[in-house]
């Protein structure tokens, strides 16, 4: 009953969102607010629509309803309750619907938002609505996540043991926040088109959506990294796999908006670029559905895809981002954009931002595809993998890197660029001083280690002193810097840390690239092995058993070169009944910043003597901060995000107050 | 797809993902001298394996993956060169075989498309500049309050 509600209730959505544009347009041609009126209305119900209809998704997999199909393929009564939860987005139905879900939330929200000017309002809402029809109409008649099964079986397949994690249970709902979240940014940029008009408070309107977009996108990328380096047992954190690829195009595109919209807000400059960003960012998160969903890459992550129905999806992209970009290519040679300035200034820097980011999108975009291009034009199977990734865009992003300080503190328009540096000298002298005494003190010698330190400690020492001028740090008497410092816009305070957090994951990237060690052995229970300047001991291998799985658990004692004990790790092997699949359980000893990650393989039965163990160890050097910086990264975007409602939030409250004298309180 | 079918498939899928792990570091295979043991580790990260979804034979589990390891370590030990050894693998199973893409025409886009970018931001900037003073239009007294008014907005 409550299956077919859920049915019910999104085809019903479907006529919704046809119905918000339709009114929308109307609204926007007759300049009916009425009309508009009810476009903002029925974008409101869809959600609620959509809502109920994964309200009733959620409500068959925790009661183990295995009459639906999504159910019977994804679930399993013996499954912890989290991921029967999470089982509702495992599949290829199920995301779509949390896609639509998100789709149409974040519609609900811009048609509920007040302060847009009409026109720009009705023709955002009408293509947010357009884009919501093309998703849930796909999601009704190709993929539906409630469709009955004849018979109902007794028991379900259970969902990829490799999925039934927390990080990854987490790990979709924030990347598809991220990816749609672009949505709205996208629709903006419709209206902008249509509506002929692109201005500084377009682009603050913009600002949020993609200040949200962007910080939730980095903590679902973040996510499924960490997912990927300790759930598959292979020590690394990116692998520039074709999935992995997928979601960065829209990260790094979201990046480059972020920057560009400043300029916009606050000069009126590249006014067409930031439209054109604004497209492509949700152009490259449709792709990456896309890409991911339909199996026409070869990937490690690739789960829940469906070539058949990836070419519907190839359909709905071809005619969102291509009636999006024809729009574009006629309409924005009339956008007016003339505000002129020097290369060396705020805009320059900000420009530059651009171009690069721009080149490190081309390249993973390229890269990503060119070898289906190629199959596809002279039918040659090509690969590019990790060598060309690391290489090319490592050649693109330093330079953004090393130009990074100085942006903030040129001056609109022109800027005086030795000034600049001269106020950044001493973030320049211990950075150098720090890669320099990397480079002649530490073995092995690296020359990764020692630029990455430099890299970072300028980028972060780049960042603070930015902030510390701001605030007069070491300048005013104390008081005053910290009422300075309660006084700075929280978006200052934002990119603060977002900067902070891009030299925090170079400093860990470079390090753990250029000193992670491994080391492999059969060992027998008491045999140990050196990894590093540990040693990991092999004291037992025993049974347990979990709620869905039973394994195989190593008992491993890792000590450190004086013999102290750094910590017990437990790694198993799993083996999931209900699939008869075999997981490997990472065991990771935890500290600040190091980890030293030990791997059980399977039993090699010895002729003579007692069974041995495989055993692989990793020592991966400061990669906590590979996964730490991102995550500053996504806080400053949200702490710049609060500014933004909270300045407007003020705003309206002291507009409401100038207009009605306050009653007594 | 029937049910079935598709759990043949996901079952399929998955076996190539969870033998994953830097199978190449397995010790009853490395070669016994740690420079040519290196050598060879470096090819594997250039190698593809054929049957796994996306990884290097330095990371596969899979039986091809062991046998492409154990036949580079034979070439390491006979003495030939980083190219031979690839030249003899693209020879075997075509391009597909080495991650990095080899440089020719069919490739080209992938080193020109950067270049490309950066040369046009470089050209538009350009522009730009040469536009500054033209359409400006300010005195240069107004550029001074211009300067000062939008100093205060940032800070």
């Amino acid at each position: 009953m409550i299956d077919e509600l859920g049915q019910f209730a999104l085809v019903l959505a479907l006529m919704l969102s046809l119905a918000q544009a339709a009114l929308s347009i109307a609204g926007r041609i007759r300049r009916d607010a009425a009309l508009a009126g009810a476009g903002e209305g029925a974008a409101l119900a869809t959600f609620v629509a959509v809502l109920l209809g994964f309200g009733a998704l959620i409500h068959a997999f925790v009661t183990s309803d295995f009459s639906v199909l999504n159910v019977f393929d994804n679930s399993h009564t013996a499954k912890p309750l989290i991921y029967k939860i999470a089982g509702a987005w495992g599949s290829h139905e199920g995301s779509m619907l949390l896609w639509c879900l998100i789709l149409t939330g974040y519609g609900a929200l811009m048609a509920a938002s007040g302060r847009l000017p009409f026109g720009l309002k009705a023709s955002a809402v009408a293509t947010q609505g357009l884009l919501g029809a093309l998703f849930i109409g796909y999601m009704v008649f190709a993929s539906n996540p409630l469709t009955r099964l004849p018979d109902l079986p007794v028991q379900g397949n259970s969902l990829n043991p490799l999925l039934q994690d927390p990080a990854l249970a987490a790990h979709p709902p924030f990347l598809y926040a991220g990816y749609v979240g672009f949505s709205v940014v996208f629709s903006l940029s419709v209206a902008a088109l249509i509506e002929g008009r692109v201005d500084p408070a377009w682009a603050r309107w913009i600002r949020p959506w993609a200040l949200a977009a962007w910080s939730l996108l980095t903590i679902g990328i973040t996510l499924g990294s960490y997912w990927a380096y300790y759930e598959l047992g292979w020590g690394g954190w990116w692998a520039w796999d074709p999935v992995e690829n997928a979601s960065f195009m829209p990260w790094l595109l979201g990046t480059a908006l972020l920057h560009s919209a400043a300029v916009t807000e606050k000069r009126g400059a590249l006014a067409a670029w930031t439209v054109l960003l604004g497209l492509g960012a949700f152009t490259l998160s449709m792709m990456g559905a896309f890409l991911v969903r339909s199996g026409v890459l070869i990937s490690v992550h690739a789960f829940a895809i469906d070539p058949k129905r990836g070419v519907l999806l190839l359909e709905i992209l071809g005619v969102a981002a291509g009636g999006a970009l024809g729009l574009y290519a006629w309409r924005a040679p009339a956008l007016r954009d003339e505000a002129a300035f020097t290369p060396v200034s705020r805009e320059g820097a900000l420009f530059l931002n651009n171009v690069l980011l721009a080149a490190a999108t081309a390249v993973v975009l390229i890269g990503t595809l060119l070898p289906l291009i190629r199959a596809a034009i002279d039918g040659t199977p090509i690969s590019v993998g990790a060598p060309y990734f690391n290489l090319t865009f490592t050649a693109l992003v330093a330079p953004a890197l090393i130009a990074l300080p100085a942006g903030p503190l040129l001056a609109w328009k022109r800027g005086d660029l030795p000034g600049a540096l001269r106020r950044l000298w001493l973030a320049a002298v211990v950075a150098l001083a720090a890669g320099l005494a990397t480079l002649g003190l530490v073995t092995p010698r690296s020359l990764l280690a020692a630029s990455g330190i430099a890299l970072g400690g300028w980028v972060i020492g780049g960042a603070l002193i930015e902030a510390a001028e701001r605030v007069r740090a070491f300048q005013a008497p104390w008081p005053e810097v910290g009422r300075r410092a309660l006084g700075l816009p929280r978006g200052a305070w934002g990119m603060t840390l977002a900067h902070i957090g891009i030299g925090v994951f170079a400093l860990g990237a470079a390090f753990e690239t250029a000193w992670r060690a491994e080391a492999a052995a059969a060992l027998s229970p008491g045999q140990s092995l050196r990894l590093g300047g540990y040693e990991l001991r092999l004291d037992s291998v025993g049974q347990v058993f979990g709620p869905n799985f039973e394994a195989e658990r190593a008992h491993i004692r890792v000590t450190d070169a004086a013999g102290r004990l750094v910590c017990d790790a437990a790694p198993e092997r799993r083996l999931y009944a209900a699939g008869g699949q075999t997981v490997s359980g990472v065991a990771i000893c935890p500290s600040l910043l190091d980890d030293v990650y030990v791997v059980s393989g399977e039993a090699r039965p010895a002729a003579n003597g007692p069974t041995a163990w495989l055993i692989r160890g990793y020592w991966n050097p400061w990669v906590r901060l590979v996964f730490a910086g991102p995550l500053l990264m996504a806080l400053g975007g949200l702490v710049s995000l609060s500014d933004r409602r909270l300045r407007f939030a003020v705003t309206a409250r002291a507009r409401a107050a100038a207009a009605a004298p306050a009653p007594a309180e | 797809m029937t049910p079935t079918r598709a759990l043949r498939r996901a079952a399929l899928a998955l076996l190539a993902v969870t033998v994953l792990g830097a199978a190449a570091a397995d010790p009853a295979d490395r070669l016994a001298d740690p420079a040519k043991e290196a050598r060879a580790r470096a090819l594997f990260r250039d190698v593809r394996c054929l049957v796994c979804q996306s990884e290097s034979i330095d990371e596969s589990e899979a039986p091809l993956a062991h046998d492409l390891r154990q036949l580079i370590r034979q070439q390491v030990t006979d003495g030939r060169s980083d190219a031979q050894i690839k030249g003899f693998l693209v020879s075997r199973y075509g391009q597909f075989v080495l991650l990095t893409p080899a440089l020719s025409w069919g490739n080209a886009v992938l080193w020109i498309a950067p270049l490309l970018v950066v040369a046009l931001g470089g050209a538009a900037l350009w522009t730009r500049r040469r536009a500054a003073p033209e359409t400006s239009g300010l005195s240069a007294q107004e550029e001074a309050a211009l300067e000062t008014l939008s100093r205060d907005e940032t800070n």
